[in-house]
This record gives C-alpha cells, structure tokens and sequence, in this order.
C-alpha cells in the first residue's frame, strides 16, 4: 500500500514546490491571525498587546529609555499595580485598573535607532509577528511620520510620541495617527510674546536650523511669529544634521547684525551649538546696543542636561515639565519618581499620557478595533493629565492644550532642576485652523 | 577680512584634531601597514578619560534633609564633592582643572589600552589582507562604542574648560579693529597650541631619539633592519601604543569644544581617513599638513557668501578636494612610491 495517491513525479514536485514557495513567500501580515477576525489583531485570549517603538540605540537612546520607563508604568497602572498615577486624576473615569476591555495589557518593544527603515521594520515587526493592536513611540519626526504612515497601511492605530514638527499631524496626518505632542506652529505661538516682552520688538534674529523636517518646520514657525512681532530676520542657515563643531555657522554670526540667535536644533546638535555659541562669547556681546540673545524653541530637561550651565537665561518652550503643581503633574512625578528615583522628561509624560488616551478610547469604545478607537479620540476633551483642559481636534488628530514657556535656570538646586516655567501659554493662543497645515487624514483603515 | 581671519582660526582649531587623529593613524599605517578603523574610538575613549576623571573628582558625600522632601515624596539629597569637602578650595581648585589633569589619567590609559589592543588582536592581522584589517578594527570601535554607552548612557557629557580659560578672547581689538569684530575662545587656542606642541613631540620623537630611528629606518625597510639583529616588532607595538595616546590625548582636549558622546570618534573617522589619504599614506608630514587644510577649506566652505553661490558645498568639499588631490598627486601631497601599490 502506498501512502500517495499518485506516484511522485517531476511535474507533481515542482507544482508542490511552487505552491508552498507562494506560501512562504505571502507575507505574513496576511496569514497572521489579523485576517481572523473583523480587524488587524484582535485579540482573543486574555491579553492585548501594545507596540512600544523607541530608539533603545543611537543618539536618542537615553530619551528613548524614558519614554520606555513611562510605558511600563503605564502598562503597570492599567494593570491595577501601582499607585494608579494618573489614572487617579484623569477627567475619564472609564479605566479602573483592570486593563482594557476585560483584557490584561502587555506590552512588546523595538528600537527605532531613530531611523526611519528600522522604526518601520521594527513596528512592523511587533504588528505581523507580536500582534500589536496599537504602536506608540519615536523621539524624531522623520521617524514619526514614516512609522504613522506604515500604520495607515498596516491597520494600527499610531499614538505619536516626542514628534514636534508641523507635518506629523499637517500634510502628512494619517486617519490612523494621533499626536498629543504640541508642535513648532504653537511653540512659536507660545514663544513670541515672551520674547516680546522680554527682548522688545526691534530685534534682528539669525537662525542655524537643523536640516530636516523638523528644523524647517520649527524655522518657519519661528520665523512667522517673530516677523509678526516686528523682528527682521537677518538669515537662515541650514547646518547639517549631527554637524558636531558648529563654529564654522557660529562664527558669521559675530558680524552679521543680529541681535538673536535662534538654534533650530534639538538633542547632540543642540548641545553642541548651543555650548559652542557661548564659548564664542555671543551671550556675553552688545549687538546695536543691544545685549545679544539666545533662543532654544524646543526645551528638554535631557537636553539641558547635556548643556550644563549654558542654558542658563535661555528662553524655549516645552510641552511639560515635571515642576508643574497642577494635581495630575504631582501625581505622575510621584508616580515616576518613586518607581525610577528621578523626574520624568517630557518625552516619558508624552508616552504614558499617549498609552492612557489610547486604553481610554479603546475602553469606551469597548472594542479595539482601530476604527472605533479613533472615532473615541476624536474631538475627546479630557482633564486632569498635567496640561489643562485638553482637546484631541478630530479635524487634525492634534491635541490642543496649555503651552509652556520655560527658561534656563539661572540657580538649579539639583541636577534635575534646570529649567524654569516663565509662563503657561493659554490653549486659546495657539489654537490655529486645521486646514493651516494641510494634508488630508483620508480613510480610517482597520486592517480587515 | 574680519570673517575671513576667523574662519581661518576655526579651521586651524578644526585642522588641529583632524592632524593629531591622522598622524596616528598614518603612523600606524607607516610602521605596521595596519589600517585601523578603530582609531576614532581612541579618540573617544581618551575623551571619556576626562569624563571618568571628572566623575571621580566629584564623587560626593550624600546626606539627606529630612526636613525637605523631592517632588516624589522621598527626602532631600544633598550632594557635596569629597574633594571640596576634605581639601577645600584646593579641592575646588583641582575640579576645575579637571580636563588638563585628566592627561595623567589618560597617558597610562591609552598606552596599556594601545599595547592590548596591538598584542591581543592586531598583530594577528598583519598579513591578512587590508579588508579583514578594516572588519575587524571596525568591530572594535563598535564594541567599544556600545561599552561606552552602556556605562556613560548616549546622551553627550559636558566638561567645562578651567574658568581661567573660559570664554572669548577679542582679537579683533587687540589688531586695532573694532571690538567684538573677532571674538575667539580662549581654549580652542589653547587646543590648537596643544595640537601643535604634540605633533612637534611626536616629530621630535621620531627624528632625534635612537628609538625614532629604528622606527623610521623600519618603516623604511622592515625586513632589513630584522636582519640587523633588532627587534623591530617590539619598536612597532610600542609605536601603536604611541599613536593611541596622541588620538586619546587628542580627545581629551577636545571635551570643552564638544561634550563627549559615545559616537564622536565615528564622527571624526572618516574625515581623518580623507586626510590620511590626501596627506599621502604614511606620511606623517603629509598627515598634518592635509589635516590643517582640509580643516581650513571646510571651514571656508561654510561662509554664508560661498554657500549663496554653490548651496551645500560645505558638506562635500573635504571629498572634493580629495578627489582633485589623488587625479592630479595620486600618492597624495607627501606619499611614498610603492605604499599600497602592490
């Protein structure tokens, strides 16, 4: 007796061999479990998986390994561990410690390298192979955007992590994505009047801008508030990202007629130009009998680390900081503090609020289908998560809220304690309208 | 002319790190026919040097104030340096020297860290071919890079200059033009001072001891000088060992100019190499010579005037002008007949 029905042949191996080749060759986004149910990974055992996607290599690893850090003391306070942080001052009184829908949360992680074909390979890694139903993370625009695209096309929801520039939720905004992390238009919003009143109107301003999306969203932002106020731009000069030695940009600006010195830069580059501007003696030198100036647009309390003392008297806008005495601050610095023994940065409060609006949404939808989600965020208003009254703009997936303007300060008690909040820009300010920015969110795609 | 004068400084200042890597580099190159990928990361670690000293000067006496409470409810911790505290404004003193000082540290470091490097794997690659040389030395750096991160996190360390030399010197008022025209820092003078005296030890070194000597004439003709009864090899490790403690001294001066990261010798690396090359391989004059050009002619390519009429051509000059170099001067401005022509 044989076991084959017919005898094996070359024409039968080879038909057998081409079809198990197409097999193998489908990629397996459409042979996972995704295409079992009525979206991309519905979970159906008793855990839903989250995407955390952070550089854990590369320049942003330190930033990354915050962001990572708040994560977990997310998952931890959706789970019932913990003093529950936020989850106890939030405005939504959905979540009560028990998870999300029934289900326990859990988490995976990639590293993004703060790279865009590696963050893509990576969230498309924790979305074929892990079964994530969501991917949140990034600490670069470039990245955001390409990973908020992938997304799109894969079926996830995409909960932005530190991404400041314009596009995320302008002319690249996506159905799929959303951004709590406030951008270059409201920091310029935000920044312009306290330059104002603290520098006057007669001014002229150079700009060294990172060349990428960042830096000429962040430049043009700059630029148009500025101009606004009555101060003339003397020049831009793009400089290459991860330039290191900045003098060769720094050096013009001696004899150029500025007054201001806008650094359109953020993390190492930032560190290096902003130390190597003062090395040049530009903040100690009269310009037109004008004392001459430097502005950082985007703060981080990492960053300020790196820059030590010259930060000091240089004004920059930041989306938190861990010095606010509002009840949900406290609580997350509490929280954070007693878990990790130091203040979170404003990456790590960006990803743990992300992590709780998306469990929010899923929670009231009481479905994690992608679609039913991103119904439940839009034009959500929320409280209680450390910015004030807080709205997710369904025309942008943008979130609107209070701005702070934040200074170097000029005596820090501690190593932490390097940034100063000058004013808490009111929501109303830097509000502007969501055709502005352009772009198109298109379709919401569930991946089914 | 006040422009011109200053990116003139920026690119001596420049030049001067790119000749201390190159000319260790070339010097391996010349003596062990080594091409190591590895040297930027010499570089790096003898910038962590100086971090490591400061780290230990300031290591500090934690008491707390059960008084006052951190945001997170736990008691205040209040951190005072031992050195302050034991020996006062000497202590004080001693910490804001922290980055000259740390040369003590950093000459012993490098020298054991050159003679392991050399004895433990280089030398089993002195005759295998260059690409295996260029794996595995760029494995290394890697290695070491990720060690470095891993104990000094990824985020860029800064280290101040001495107050003494802090800030600006104006050498526009000091030539008779109007103040604040040329504004120049105090240490990157000090840097390119240093950059000179080392290359001038290192010529010295090479030219007037009987050492030197034999390290030239092998250089020349390896096999030669083996028949002549000296141990040429033990001469090349120790060579190596010299040519790690120029690129780590060279990263130790360099901390004030740009906060240490894990990465600044990759960042240094490539560019070094161009000069190695446009210098002529094993040259060593050459290698200094193309590093204060190149360091100059980027700087110059930088001006806002050049960058109006050919957009981006501070990014590809250096590769520019190496290319125009090796078409017209194919060994490079001082290279050797028959170094890595066979």
């Amino acid at each position: 007796m044989s076991f084959f029905r017919k005898p094996l042949n070359r024409r039968s191996i080879l038909r057998a061999g081409a079809l198990g080749g197409a097999a193998l060759a489908t990629p397996t986004i459409f042979t996972s479990r995704a295409w079992s149910a009525g979206y991309l990974n519905e979970p159906t055992g008793a855990e839903v998986v989250l995407g955390f996607n952070v550089p854990q290599t590369g320049a942003y690893a330190d930033e990354g390994a915050d962001e990572l850090r708040a994560y977990q003391l997310a998952v931890k306070h959706l789970n019932g561990e913990g003093d529950g942080g936020l989850l106890n001052t939030f405005s939504s009184k959905e979540l009560q410690g028990n998870g999300v829908n029934g289900k326990k949360v859990a988490f995976v992680t990639g590293d993004t390298q703060t790279k865009s074909d590696a963050a893509r390979a990576s969230a498309k890694r924790m979305i074929e192979k892990d079964g994530a139903v969501m991917i949140t993370g990034g600490s670069s625009s470039g990245v955001a955007i390409a990973v908020q695209s992938l997304c799109q096309e894969a079926g996830v929801i995409f909960m932005a992590g530190l991404t400041h520039s314009n596009d995320t939720t302008g002319k690249d905004k996506r159905k799929n994505g959303f951004r709590h992390f406030f951008n270059t238009e409201m920091s310029g919003a935000a920044l312009a009047p306290v330059l104002k009143n603290a520098y006057g109107t007669d001014r002229k301003a150079y700009h060294l801008t990172a060349d990428y999306t960042w830096g000429w969203s962040q430049e043009e932002s700059i630029k148009k508030y500025t101009e606004g106020m009555g101060w003339e731009t003397a020049a831009a000069v793009r400089t290459p990202l991860g330039a290191g030695d900045f003098s060769q940009y720094i050096t013009p600006v001696l004899n150029s007629g500025a007054d201001v010195l806008v650094l359109n830069h953020y993390g190492k580059d930032m560190v290096n130009s902003l130390t190597q501007a003062v090395q040049f003696g530009l903040r100690d030198k009269q310009v037109n009998g004008k004392e001459f100036v430097i502005v950082v647009p985007l703060y981080s309390r990492l960053m300020a680390q790196g820059a030590g003392d010259n930060v000091k008297g240089i004004f920059g806008s930041t989306n938190w900081h861990w010095s606010l005495q509002d009840e949900g601050s406290k609580a997350f610095v509490k929280s954070f503090g007693q878990e990790y023994g130091f203040p979170p940065s404003q990456a790590a409060h960006t990803c743990y609020v992300q992590t709780l609006l998306y469990a929010d949404a899923a929670q009231r939808a009481g479905t994690f289908d992608p679609c039913a989600i991103a119904a439940a965020l839009e034009g959500f208003e929320f409280d209680g998560m450390g910015n004030g009254p807080t709205l997710y703009r369904a025309a942008d997936h943008q979130c609107f809220k209070d701005v702070l303007v934040v200074k170097g300060k000029e005596n820090p008690t501690s190593q932490f304690d390097l940034l100063e909040v000058v004013e808490i820009t009111p929501r109303s300010q830097v509000e502007y309208p969501a055709e502005m920015l352009g772009g198109e969110l298109g379709a919401c795609n569930n991946g089914a | 002319m006040d422009v011109i004068i200053l990116q003139l400084l920026n690119g001596l200042d420049k030049g001067g790190a790119y000749a201390l890597i190159a000319l260790g580099l070339t010097l391996i190159f010349g003596t062990l026919g080594v091409v190591n990928f590895a040297h930027g990361a010499l570089f790096m670690l003898g910038a962590f040097c100086a971090v490591t000293f400061n780290k230990l000067l300031s290591l500090e006496i934690v008491t707390t104030d059960p008084t006052k409470t951190t945001a997170w409810g736990t008691p205040l911790e209040i951190r005072t340096p031992y050195i302050e505290a034991y020996l006062g404004d000497f202590g004080h003193w001693v910490l804001n020297y922290s980055v000259p000082f740390s040369i003590l540290l950093a000459i012993p470091v490098m020298l054991l860290f050159g003679f392991i490097m050399e004895r433990g794997l280089i030398k089993h690659f002195y005759n295998r071919a260059h690409a295996d040389q260029i794996l595995v030395t760029f494995g290394l750096a890697i290695v070491l890079q990720e060690i470095i991160k891993s104990i000094f996190g990824a985020n860029p360390i800064p280290q101040a200059a001495p107050d003494a030399v802090r800030g600006a010197a104006d050498i526009g008022a000091a030539l008779g033009m109007d103040p604040g025209v040329i504004v120049y820092p105090y240490w990157r003078m000090v840097y390119l001072a240093f950059a000179g005296a080392v290359v001038a030890a290192v010529f010295a070194f090479l030219q007037f001891t009987t050492f030197g000597m034999v390290v030239r004439a092998g250089m020349a003709d390896r096999h030669t000088v083996g028949l002549l009864g000296i141990n040429i090899e033990r001469r090349f490790t120790i060579v190596f060992a010299i040519a790690a403690v120029v690129a780590g001294l060279a990263g130790v001066m360099y901390t004030p100019i740009l906060p240490p990261d894990y990465h600044m010798g990759m960042d240094f690396l490539v560019l070094s190499f161009v000069v190695v090359v446009v210098g002529g391989m094993g040259s060593l004059p050459g290698a200094v010579a193309a590093g204060f050009l190149l360091g100059i002619l980027q700087s110059f390519a930088s001006m806002n005037e050049i960058k109006a009429i050919l957009p981006g051509i501070d990014q590809i000059i250096i590769y520019l002008v190496a290319v125009v170099i090796l078409l017209v001067r194919p060994r490079g401005l001082m290279g050797r007949k028959g170094v890595m022509e066979n």
